[in-house]
């Protein structure tokens, strides 16, 4: 067996030790957020936050996790189930078409507004390259993350500021 | 998710029983009836596509599928309108060979057209119909009804629901033509309804067939090289078949899966038998390049169009150039699945096939089972774009299920099993020749085109991979083109512009060297690329603005509207360098689209930056504003992507482009500053599709814009830092065409 903290949640799991992270919160924990879309650490629809940082979750073997908290898209949501700021934000800027990137963005940008929540737009569309989007959503989905950080107290500024 | 079961559905009662258990008498009846619009003229029946219960809740019935386009809110939006409902008293059931009407493939932006009309129609039926029975049952007359929110009001203050009505009413009777459009009431048909599919796909809800868990569900991969034309080499089956978790490995002729209880066991084996190595199974690949591949090809040539008008004068100024489009991929983020069940001799397919009915046919055959014991239920999966892996491991899973029955199986292809076997857009070369006369009108146009078939999707068992696997192998169909006025290779190649003396001839190519198949728009970008590009061309040699050289050749009133409102909105006249128009109506029968594109190019590392973009659309009555400005910005972004990132690449034995590092796609940072869309809105004209008008003119207006900003054009996709590069500094031996 083999121990993970997913979402605040202790759980055992009986898997091969080298059984990628994804296919642990799909198939044994039941959570739909993090997506399959490549397991080659590409497209970036697996993300999910690991201690606060984004990593690829189909890369991440489940044995090498160690006491390193897991954050999916589902842990987002406050505990009494309301989504997360960057959930309403993508609702309400309708920031999707096919959807199947969007878990992975959310997450993504979680990790961004959590450390800064004034991010210039370069910032980002930095931060977001590694995810892929191919209905080309992206418009909305940077239009979603300046409305999630203004909701979170802070906003995306169009250029960086100049140092004094 | 696993959707009700067919007893759950049958205990709902009320109007909805009739139709399912007469779906099989329904459709015969259209033969003897008037034309109908949209898919009422296929299935003529009201509760094939609208059912109304005892409690009053109104169910949609569509066999078009939710691919991520709204297509379910629209349809909701479309219904609640005409019925006078809340859109939230409304659900819908999509594509399922059980339930819904046969409206053929999800694809060629027909679903609002085709599906959209008929619920619209319907609906006003129902609508009649109810109020009807309530005049009756008031026992006034029907204009003093007044539907609104699922209950009918007397003029004197009685009301009946829809639900008490409905027990004395029969939906089962057919469709009227011309029964008017509800007037007056509140709208829901044009308002910004929110998706209902969105919610969950933020939140991690069960959205997708990918999310899909059936109680003892199993696991499985298929077996194969790594891209089509090649296969594994014999491994040591017995070995991975001891391999733990492994249930059985599924073996018929070439076709191999391996059913085990865990997705990662699975991986697992696969990756063993994978190690064994793999040969090329074909004829090698052309090592020269796709595109010089199909040129050189033997070809059938087909007219395409034929305006009359007088030849050119001899002292015409004649423009000749020739435009390119490599094989281009899919790519859906999320790789193809299935889950197949099988039991008492029949299987139900969970599928995100964009056409449940054609697979529905072509697995009975492949499987050897009865019509009616092949059910194919759609579940939405990735964003497809066309035909791609969808299908295909549709058959896969239902192969493995067969092996295993009683036990539902989910079959989910590799993210290198999607780059290396989906089927991929045709290559396509197009020559064009036009002529100016003295007065800097065109008097003479000839387009030439080149690529394979722009359809191969399965409607017999040989048109599925596994069915090609079999022993003995069933045979793909013959490749066809599609005929004109949608067309395939050919959709868009016939202008729209006022011209004369103009023609178009297809060089059909039966052989492919490569899958290939529909990809969204099918031939209508690269031909729009082609023609629009070409337009630039010949509004520079005739020293006329381009937008009021395409003004001067467009008659279509609601087109020029397009193109004014697109070169206003940005501000066309005080435009800045690096500008670029392009135009189309999609099919020349769709969406009138017309995409403003700034650029800048960074000379030295070639890479192409979009500040700006403005587009303009007609898509005649819009249900849903922001679902059609969702689909253009998307179209833009994805037609920048395949005109400045992509190809797919090729050595003799197998494609080399196998994943995202090899076929790199648009990533956020080279995505446009911003995107606006201006709607135009027809209220009462037909829908028109507005889910591929976009690509087209979105990648014209970049090669215009790049041609504008550097006074170099490029002709050949895609534009990409490479390509631009070499234009400056051409390299002496550089090929006329690059590879792929």
């Amino acid at each position: 067996m083999i121990a993970l903290s997913v979402n605040g949640q202790t759980h055992q799991v009986d898997v091969e030790p080298d059984t990628p992270l994804l296919y642990v919160l799909r198939n044994e924990l039941a959570l739909n957020g993090a997506k399959f879309g490549c397991g080659l650490g590409q497209c970036g629809a697996c993300t999910v936050l690991l201690d606060g940082k984004p990593v690829f979750s189909c890369l991440v073997p489940v044995a090498a996790l160690g006491n390193r908290k897991v954050r999916t898209l589902e842990g987002l949501a406050s505990p009494d189930g309301k989504p997360g700021p960057l959930s309403i934000a993508f609702e309400a800027e309708q920031a999707a078409q096919c959807g199947y990137c969007i878990a992975g963005m959310i997450v993504r940008a979680q990790a961004l507004l959590e450390r800064n929540n004034r991010p210039t737009e370069e910032e980002v569309r930095a931060h977001l390259a590694p995810n892929l989007c191919r209905c080309g959503t992206h418009m909305r989905i940077l239009r979603a993350v300046r409305r999630a950080a203004e909701m979170m107290g802070g906003g995306v500024r169009a250029v960086a500021e100049q140092k004094p | 998710m696993s959707g009700p079961s067919r007893r759950a559905f049958l205990a709902k009662g009320a109007l909805t029983v009739a139709f399912a258990l007469s779906r099989g008498a329904a459709a015969q009846d259209a033969d003897v009836l008037p034309a109908l619009p949209g898919d009422l003229a296929k299935s003529p029946l009201l509760d094939s596509w609208i059912g109304v219960g005892d409690d009053g809740q109104v169910t949609v019935f569509t066999g078009k599928a939710e691919l991520g386009q709204g297509l379910k809110t629209a349809l909701i939006q479309i219904a609640a309108h005409e019925l006078a409902v809340q859109p939230s008293a409304v659900e819908i059931v999509t594509a399922d060979t059980a339930r819904t009407p046969d409206e053929g493939v999800t694809a060629g932006s027909h679903s609002l057209q085709d599906s959209g009309t008929a619920i619209l129609n319907a609906a006003a039926n129902v609508r009649v119909l109810l109020a009807d029975a309530a005049a009756w049952h008031f026992a006034i007359a029907v204009d003093q009804i007044d539907l609104r929110d699922g209950i009918a009001h007397a003029a004197d203050g009685r009301t009946v629901s829809y639900g008490e009505l409905v027990s004395g009413l029969s939906l089962h009777v057919a469709a009227k033509p011309n029964v008017p459009r509800r007037d007056g009431g509140a709208k829901v048909i044009g308002e910004n309804l929110a998706r209902i599919d969105i919610p969950a796909k933020v939140s991690g809800g069960e959205a997708y067939l990918q999310d899909m868990r059936l109680p003892g569900m199993l696991h499985a991969r298929v077996v194969r090289g790594p891209s089509d034309g090649t296969r594994l080499k014999p491994a040591d089956v017995e070995a991975v078949a001891a391999m733990p978790g492994i249930i059985q490995i599924v073996r018929h002729g070439r076709f191999t899966a391996i059913v085990a209880d865990d997705e990662w066991q699975a991986v697992k084996a696969l990756h063993r038998l994978q190690a064994a190595g793999w040969e090329r199974a074909g004829e090698p690949l052309p090592t020269n390049g796709m595109r010089a591949a199909i040129r050189s090809m033997p070809a059938r040539e087909l007219e395409i169009f034929d305006y009359p008008g007088p030849p050119a004068p001899a002292d015409a100024h004649t423009l000749q150039a020739r435009f390119s489009r490599p094989c281009l991929m899919h790519g859906s983020i999320g790789p193809s699945c299935a889950i197949a069940l099988w039991e008492d001799d029949s299987v139900t397919v969970w599928t995100h096939s964009q056409g449940v009915y054609p697979l529905r046919r072509a697995l009975a055959e492949l499987l050897g089972l009865p019509l009616e014991r092949v059910r194919c239920v759609h579940v939405e999966g990735a964003g497809c774009y066309g035909h791609n892996g969808a299908d295909d491991v549709a058959a896969d899973a239902a192969l493995a299920a067969r092996a295993v029955p009683g036990q539902p199986v989910r079959l989910q292809w590799m993210r290198e099993q999607e780059h290396g076997w989906e089927p991929l857009g045709s290559a396509m070369i197009v020559e064009m020749s036009a002529s100016l006369g003295a007065d800097r009108r065109i008097v003479g146009w000839q387009h030439d085109l080149w690529s394979n078939t722009h359809n191969t999707r399965p409607t017999t068992a040989g048109g599925l991979l596994a069915g090609t696997e079999m022993d003995p192998p069933f045979v793909p169909p013959k490749p066809q083109p599609i005929p004109m006025p949608e067309g395939g290779a050919t959709r868009n190649s016939n202008p729209i512009y006022a011209l004369p003396n103009a023609r178009g001839t297809f060089h059909f190519v039966e052989r492919m060297p490569v899958r290939v198949s529909a990809l969204r728009g099918l031939g209508a970008q690269m031909n729009v690329f082609a023609i629009e590009s070409f337009m630039d061309e010949l509004a520079h040699a005739a020293g006329a603005d381009p937008v009021a050289f395409r003004l001067a050749h467009l008659e279509d009133e609601r087109a020029r509207e397009v193109v004014q409102t697109a070169a206003d909105r940005f501000g066309w006249p005080m435009r800045g360098r690096g500008t670029g128009f392009a135009f189309a109506r999609y099919k020349n029968l769709a969406s009138y689209c017309a995409v403003v594109m700034e650029v800048r190019v960074d000379r030295d590392t070639g890479e192409i930056q979009v500040p700006r973009v403005v587009a303009a659309v007609d898509s005649g009555e819009a249900v849903n504003p922001d679902g059609i400005r969702n689909q253009i910005e998307g179209g833009i972004v994805q037609s920048l992507s395949w005109t400045i990132r992509e190809a797919a690449t090729f050595d003799a034995t197998h494609r080399t482009g196998f994943d995202w590092s090899a076929y790199p796609v648009l990533r956020f940072p080279a995505v446009p500053g911003r995107i606006d869309v201006h709607v135009i809105d027809r209220p009462k004209q037909p829908f028109l599709g507005a889910g591929e008008a976009a690509q087209g003119p979105a990648a014209a207006a970049l090669a215009n814009a790049v041609a504008h900003a550097l006074g170099i054009r490029l002709r050949d996709m895609p534009l990409s830092p490479e390509r631009i590069r070499a234009a400056f500094r051409p390299a002496p031996a550089a090929p006329r065409q690059a590879a792929g």
